[in-house]
């Protein structure tokens, strides 16, 4: 679950990172009120969405007087905002941050990640911050330190040092000591909250000498949303896919892509295979949609149902491998769907697996025309030849 | 051969009272499995199938020897169940669980790492070394005995390539599901030094998807130091970044993880690369002289 800037800041500021005084406002006539609460100029006007690259997409805006504020948030509110994150139609701005301007001295990069081969959280520090760290990573590696953590220890000053004292040129003894306790503090709130990721960038020191978190951008962990119920209020389904919302609601994994081929597959990384052979027969995927290694005939209705509400899809490929549920079973299971939702569009299925025959037979068998596949290379042609 | 499961594994299924612990309990009884306990804290004294239900992991090996463990415990008592189970000396612990919190697999990996159990998994389909056993829920009649390993961070897609291997009259001595959490137990490198030394394991298919370095990492293991053929397949080539694709693991980010750079590495380690899923099985016919 991804967090917008200013839940994330709100949690900074509860937990010893320091961050700048700011407003969330999502109607142009709270501004007046904030800009007089809110110390300026100049003024920082930040949309509030989960994508990143807002600053180049025009959501990140640097005014010097009170009705620029006003206006640079009327200009973003209720607005599409396109980074290079969101696809040509963007996303919509539904709140804006108002922040106070800093002076800022230098810029540092701060975050904490789960490092997988090492399975191991990690604290990654560069003093080259304020750029993205993709760029620092492949021009300047030498430029990004990590220390990984030990879970049965958790995180030691002196691995606060080793990222600190490397830093040229060096800091005052004052920033060393903010700059530790704000790596201790987000190394607590990584742990406590269950993050998947937490990243600062800039994580700014000002002219009068302050460390000061800029940005923040916060992953929760899915898988533990369990344990961590107060978060959950912070989840904006607004940010979400209309369709990926309804797939999230029946439990269905479902990701919307360009294309215009829906897919419906059995099991992750079948779903994904599937989708690259598509994409090799000539013709692009319009989804990613697994509806469960042990998929029953329920959820392949919910899934029909979930792709003939996408309107560019043009043709929808089955692919299920019946392994302890039998494919005569879910070969029912497609029949039905196809019944109740009417499908107009040439329905393709690849059957593989545990009594494909019989699986196979009864497709054929029915009123609804299928084009049944032996194989995948052959499922894939015949979706390519329906789209062209 | 195979490794670390066969005809000699006693097994036990810790959350053996579940609905899925009950059902692919039934499975694996069919299939040949000796499963000789369960595990459900508060249902000791019990029996599911004909099978003695234990509220410890302790009092299963205590009493009825086992050796083997695999895991339906819900995700929020999953790391301790693993624990349990690696406490109790079990050699072989899979875990097929989904949805276990990454931060409770920190702990699990950490603890792991100076005891001398093998952890499978979580979020796996299990491990099968066909005619002799299978602990986990993959569909035992796809299985034929024979040569070729299977290694794979996916379910299904390894239900389909097993069942490409055994249409093309390749067998397999153990097919392994590694898991498709972002941590897991054992990784692709793990299982190829144990085929390395099994004499029975004549070639490997490698099953990898986005997310991660672990293909990689592979590849660079088998440029190195493994003998034997291995033909890879990699899932994901059209999957966006930024996006988890179904498992937890399968997530292209910060510049990592890409279909792309792991078919590179793996071609780049002179490793067969099929890249239509549907030609795998011929793939490996081919690869394995046998065409």
């Amino acid at each position: 679950m991804k967090l917008h800037e200013y839940q994330a800041k709100d949690i900074f500021g509860k937990s010893g990172i320091p961050i700048p005084n700011g407003q969330l406002v999502t109607d142009v006539d709270q501004v007046t009120k904030v800009t007089q609460i809110i110390s300026g100029a100049p003024w920082v006007v930040k949309a509030q969405v989960h994508a990143g690259g807002r600053g180049k997409g025009g959501g990140v805006r640097v005014v010097h007087y009170p009705y620029e504020v006003a206006t640079a948030t009327e200009d973003l509110l209720g607005k599409p905002l396109v980074t290079k994150q969101t696809g040509t139609d963007g996303v919509i701005v539904n709140q804006v941050l108002i922040e106070e301007g800093v002076e800022i001295e230098r810029e540092f990069y701060l975050s904490m990640v789960i490092d997988r081969s090492s399975a191991m959280p990690a604290m990654i520090f560069s003093q080259a911050g304020g750029m993205e760290i993709e760029e620092v990573a492949s021009k300047t590696p030498e430029l990004i330190l990590k220390e990984y953590i030990d879970p049965a220890v958790g995180w030691m000053p002196h691995q606060s040092r080793n990222l600190i004292y490397g830093i040229d040129p060096p800091l005052s003894l004052g920033s060393v000591k903010t700059l530790m306790s704000i790596m201790a503090n987000l190394y607590r709130v990584f742990t406590t909250l269950d993050c998947s990721l937490v990243e600062i960038n800039p994580l700014a020191i000002t002219k009068d000498g302050k460390v000061i978190a800029l940005d923040a951008k916060m992953t929760i962990d899915d898988n533990a949303l369990f344990r961590q119920k107060e978060l959950l209020h912070f989840d904006d389904p607004r940010e979400k896919d209309p369709l990926e919302l309804m797939a999230e609601k029946y439990s269905l994994n479902y990701i919307r892509l360009d294309g215009n081929v829906g897919a419906m597959v059995n099991g992750a990384g079948l779903a994904m295979a599937t989708m690259d052979v598509i994409k090799m027969a000539g013709a692009e995927p319009a989804n990613f949609l697994d509806v469960g290694g042990g998929a029953s005939e329920d959820m392949i209705t919910k899934g029909v149902e979930i792709i003939l509400k996408d309107r560019r899809v043009k043709a929808i490929l089955v692919n299920i491998f019946g392994g302890i549920l039998r494919c005569d079973v879910l070969a029912r299971g497609v029949l039905a769907a196809a019944r109740k939702r009417m499908i107009r569009l040439p329905l393709i299925v690849r059957l593989k697996g545990t009594n494909v025959e019989e699986g196979r037979e009864i497709l054929r068998n029915s009123d609804l025309q299928f084009f049944v596949a032996k194989d995948l290379a052959e499922a894939a042609e015949l979706v390519a030849k329906q789209v062209s | 051969m195979s490794i670390l499961v066969d005809e000699k594994s006693r097994v036990v299924v810790q959350g053996i009272t579940g609905r899925e612990g009950t059902f692919h309990t039934k499975l694996m009884i069919e299939y040949g499995t000796a499963v000789a306990a369960g595990v459900t804290p508060g249902k000791g004294g019990k029996t599911v199938e004909d099978v003695p239900v234990f509220n410890t992991l302790k009092d299963a090996v205590d009493k009825e020897g086992v050796n083997v463990s695999c895991i339906f415990v819900p995700p929020p008592f999953a790391a301790d169940a693993i624990i349990e189970a690696a406490s109790a000396g079990l050699k072989v612990i899979v875990c097929i669980t989904e949805g276990i919190p990454t931060l409770d697999m920190v702990k699990v990996a950490s603890f792991l790492e100076d005891k001398d159990s093998v952890l499978i998994g979580p979020n796996c389909p299990g491990i099968i070394s066909p005619g002799k056993t299978k602990v986990g829920i993959m569909p035992g009649p796809i299985h034929m005995q024979g040569e070729m390993a299977v290694i794979s961070r996916s379910g299904t897609l390894t239900y389909e390539v097993v069942d490409q291997l055994t249409g093309a009259g390749l067998g397999q001595s153990t097919c392994i599901g590694i898991g498709g959490d972002p941590i897991i137990g054992t990784t692709f490198i793990d299982h190829l030094k144990w085929f390395k030394e099994d004499p029975e394991t004549k070639g490997v298919i490698l099953i990898g998807e986005i997310g991660g370095t672990a293909e990689e990492e592979a590849a660079e293991y088998i440029q190195k130091e493994f003998n034997k053929p291995v033909i890879a397949f990699i899932a994901g080539q059209t999957a966006p970044p930024g996006r988890r694709m179904g498992h937890a693991g399968a997530i292209i980010s910060g510049g990592q993880g890409r279909a792309e750079d792991k078919i590179n590495a793996l071609k780049a380690g002179g490793i067969t690369v099929c890249m239509n899923l549907g030609n795998l099985g011929q793939t490996a016919l081919e690869v394995m002289g046998r065409s």
